[in-house]
């Protein structure tokens, strides 16, 4: 087996490892939550019969190491289990699958965080290179005074500011996305434009920052004196003999801010009331519907595992020492 | 005689550092024909690789040329657009680097980035090109010219890659090559090949040369001509032969006089420190053999042997550092404990060691009186007054004023650093001190100044020395016994007489023979044999 193979098989292992002990974080976390589920339906009138009857059916009595095994067992089977929220008290059950609730939401945040990414991505490294090019230069330092100022101030305010400039006194997009299941491919653009584009303003800056300091950092090497010795032009000894060692590094700041597309939307979400996965979790939490939470928070861990795995692996395969050994 | 193919005419060159610009090359001429190759020696800092790299117009981020012209076949440098400077070099002015390990890219094949510059400046097709590099490469005698081509630069040694960055810079057929320190890196043996290889090359396309250097022996080989360079300026350029017969200025015969350092050796049957059948290894990467090593008191054992012949993991055994799979050190005929952990702070303070890269070994927050304090602390005791004291008494010791203690590494030069090491291992008395390539990276001048203060130590301390190296003109300056190491194991010991005296082991005989000598034909004549 190519050695390369093995090692992402044992990446796969790690990380597979690494999501059950995050499982085992994330029961322990939601069980640090204040009160629950029969106590935030029923509220502070309720007896104790009642709140006890009401625990018994939804299984919430018995010792925490078993919910988990069974938790966990039926995941494995890719079974999430049931939402609390549609039961009451009274056995009635209009509850639904935590599948079926986290399924649509999760199509929507992840539309949203390709759209951004597909855009995202190619401008950083665009911008990244075009500016270690011509390092020094008044394009280089706009470019780096544009992505200081958007990188640190704080997304709602970007989002608000955008809303402001683009909604208010220009109205070229709508301010709420509120898109459905139903809503038409670019239709759906449309309406997701503003939340993309806070985004893409958050995240183009760190990786273009990043890719240009892996380049520039690597300017100084002898190879690259070599390079230019040859009389080969600026701009193919970046694109040839620069970017080519950079990529482990780009990667991981890529990896990194894509999870983020996935994990950290939840303000953007709310401040354009994007119906995603980050504002289900939100509503989950303050409404005790564990299920939910615990299904959620997995799929976080999950997609950060992925793309670091991905990530690691992209630094491998640039890397010829580990592609090509002795 | 034609006119010359490079010309430089009273050239100034500044490099920036500590916030303003500084004067690296001031003013100096150079002139050089078709064919010929002009070798450039002097110490580190002497502005070399920065002349060299004007011959190409070409000034290094954070140098500048500031004055005076640079003519490459009648085109003046100085006033050519970049673009127009671009499309000379690699296709008529072509550099070979230092490091070749350093400068090839990590991330392309050897071919791809041989006949990069002849693709890129459109001098042949493709095909051609990569057909001519295979030519090349085994006009420079790599294996396998025909695949070698295809593999990456960390699958080849250092001393291939040397030779391919040759073909690389022959593969344009340049006019003019820049060869800054292209062996430097190498050990000796190797060293012999790549010189013979890049002479030959050089020799064969009538191809003009610049030989950058601090190696006397190796630019005698090489260079029609010399040119000495000290602190930017010119200080006397003459033919080879006559300037090795006869050099005129001062400087240059102090260069000169490094190379005669000699020491009798004595003899002592008194044992301080002896390994026996020592098997030691990295891992499962076995790296000595069976190695015993006896080292007389109060002398000087040097281990010889090129990179990877396991001198400095038995350094790494004596000190602890690396515990044996067999054998033993003992020390005054007791057994030390295998591993550093388990030695008591007397057997401790006994061996002390120096390091090759004095930078490196020593803390860059901490002031030269923390660094000698901390060992007259530690096993000695020596606290306050009486530790100022002690650090200045060293500091006499090893040649420098008592101002030295309240200065920090950086403030130091290579040489005076390397003094700061010698202190420091001098402070706990020890009897044994390893002394690892510790004059490898200093200039000659340097050299000589710290190997005589080791000798004069030992003459006073009666301190006994293991000294690793692969320079023979350091062991005939400071040795009394040698030891022959070769893949992990001795190959001979014996009094330095004995071991330079033929006849020799095979390795030894090579090792020997690939030792450049001041002949100018020496090259010529190891290539016959």
């Amino acid at each position: 087996m190519h050695p390369i193979l093995t090692t992402v098989l044992q990446r796969l292992a790690m990380g597979v490892i690494t999501l059950f002990f995050v499982s085992l974080i994330i029961f322990s976390a939601v069980e640090f939550l204040p009160g629950d589920f029969t106590e935030a339906i029923l509220g502070q009138s309720a007896t104790d019969e009642t709140v006890a009857a009401f625990r018994a059916e939804l299984g919430l009595d018995k010792p925490a190491y078993l919910r988990y095994i069974d938790w966990i067992g039926a995941v494995m089977q890719g079974d999430l289990g049931q939402s609390f929220s549609g039961r009451s008290a009274s056995g009635v059950d209009r509850s639904r699958a935590v599948a079926d609730l986290i399924g649509p939401r999760l199509h929507n945040t992840l539309f949203l965080a390709l759209m951004t990414a597909l855009v995202a991505v190619p401008l950083a490294l665009f911008l990244g290179i075009t500016t270690a090019l011509w390092r020094g230069s008044f394009y280089d330092r706009s470019v780096n005074a544009v992505t200081l100022t958007t990188i640190s101030m704080p997304e709602f305010l970007v989002a608000y500011l955008l809303i402001l400039l683009l909604v208010s006194l220009n109205p070229v997009f709508p301010s709420l996305a509120n898109i459905d299941a139903d809503t038409p491919f670019w239709e759906r653009v449309y309406k997701s434009a503003l939340p993309a584009l806070t985004l893409l303003l958050v995240i183009v800056a760190h990786m273009m920052r990043m890719t240009r300091a892996a380049i520039i950092n690597l300017l100084a090497s002898p190879y690259i004196e070599m390079a230019r010795l040859k009389g080969l032009s600026p701009a193919t000894v970046i694109l040839r003999h620069a970017l080519p060692n950079a990529w482990a590094p780009i990667a991981n700041v890529v990896a990194f801010n894509l999870a983020y597309l996935v994990v950290g939307v939840v303000v953007v979400e709310v401040v354009f009331v994007y119906p995603g996965i980050g504002q289900l979790m939100v509503d989950s939490v303050s409404a005790r519907d564990i299920p939910v939470v615990q299904a959620c928070a997995l799929i976080f861990a999950g997609t950060y595992i992925l793309l670091n795995l991905i990530a690691d692996i992209v630094s491998i395969v640039t890397n010829p020492r580990l592609l090509h050994p002795r | 005689m034609s006119d010359p193919l490079l010309h430089i005419k009273d050239i100034h060159i500044d490099g920036f550092s500590d916030e303003r610009w500084h004067k690296i090359i001031k003013g100096v001429d150079l002139t050089l024909h078709r064919g010929q190759v002009l070798g450039l020696i002097g110490e580190s800092g002497a502005g070399k690789s920065t002349l060299g790299l004007a011959a190409m117009g070409f000034a290094r981020p954070g140098c500048r040329l500031t004055r005076g012209g640079i003519w490459f076949d009648g085109e003046d440098l100085m006033q050519a657009s970049e673009s127009r400077k671009q499309t000379l070099r690699g296709a008529r002015i072509a550099y070979v680097a230092q490091s070749a390990a350093a400068a090839f890219n990590p991330a392309h094949r050897l071919i791809d980035q041989t006949i990069e510059a002849t693709l890129r400046h459109g001098l042949r097709p493709g095909d051609d090109a990569a057909e001519d590099a295979k030519a090349l490469y085994a006009a420079m005698d790599l294996p396998d010219p025909e695949t070698i081509g295809l593999r990456y630069p960390h699958q080849v040694s250092g001393g291939q890659l040397q030779r391919a960055m040759t073909a690389m810079a022959m593969s344009a057929r340049p006019d003019l090559i820049i060869f800054d320190e292209p062996t430097t890196a190498l050990d000796v043996t190797t060293q012999v090949n790549v010189l013979a290889a890049m002479k030959d090359a050089v020799d064969r396309f009538n191809t003009a040369a610049i030989y950058i250097t601090h190696d006397l022996a190796v630019v005698a080989q090489m260079a029609d001509r010399i040119k000495v360079l000290r602190h930017g300026e010119e200080v006397e350029e003459a033919d080879t032969r006559d300037m090795l017969t006869n050099p005129k200025h001062p400087y240059t015969r102090s260069l000169w006089a490094v190379r005669a350092l000699h020491k009798p050796s004595l003899r002592e049957d008194d044992t301080i420190l002896s390994i026996n059948n020592v098997t030691a290894s990295y891992g499962t990467a076995p790296v000595l053999h069976d190695v015993s090593i006896r080292v007389p008191k109060g002398r000087t054992v040097a281990i010889v042997g090129e990179s990877g012949s396991g001198k400095s993991t038995t350094a790494r055994v004596i000190t602890g550092l690396l515990p044996p799979l067999k054998g033993a050190v003992q020390f005054h005929g007791d057994t030390l404990p295998p591993a550093l952990k388990d030695r008591s702070r007397d057997q401790l303070q006994q061996i002390q060691m120096i390091y090759q890269m004095a930078d490196t070994a020593m803390n860059p927050r901490q002031r030269v009186s923390e660094i000698i304090g901390r060992p007259l602390d530690f096993y000695r005791g020596l606290k306050g007054k009486a530790q100022a004291q002690e650090v200045a008494r060293l500091l006499e010791l090893i040649e420098l004023d008592d101002s030295f203690a309240d200065r920090l590494p950086g403030e130091l030069s290579g040489g005076q650093k390397q003094r700061i090491c010698i202190a420091r291992a001098l402070a706990a008395e020890p009897e044994l001190i390893i002394c690892d390539e510790v004059t490898s990276a200093l200039d000659q001048v340097v050299q000589e100044g710290i190997l005589k203060l080791l000798l004069r130590l030992q003459d006073d301390l009666g301190v006994s020395y293991i000294f690793i190296t692969h320079d023979i003109a350091t062991v005939e300056a400071i040795a009394d016994e040698i030891v022959v190491m070769h893949q992990g194991k001795v190959v001979e010991q014996g009094p330095k007489e004995d071991i330079f005296a033929p006849p020799h082991p095979a390795y030894t005989e090579l090792l020997l023979s690939s030792v450049p000598t001041m002949d100018p034909d020496w090259l010529e004549k190891v290539r016959q044999t």
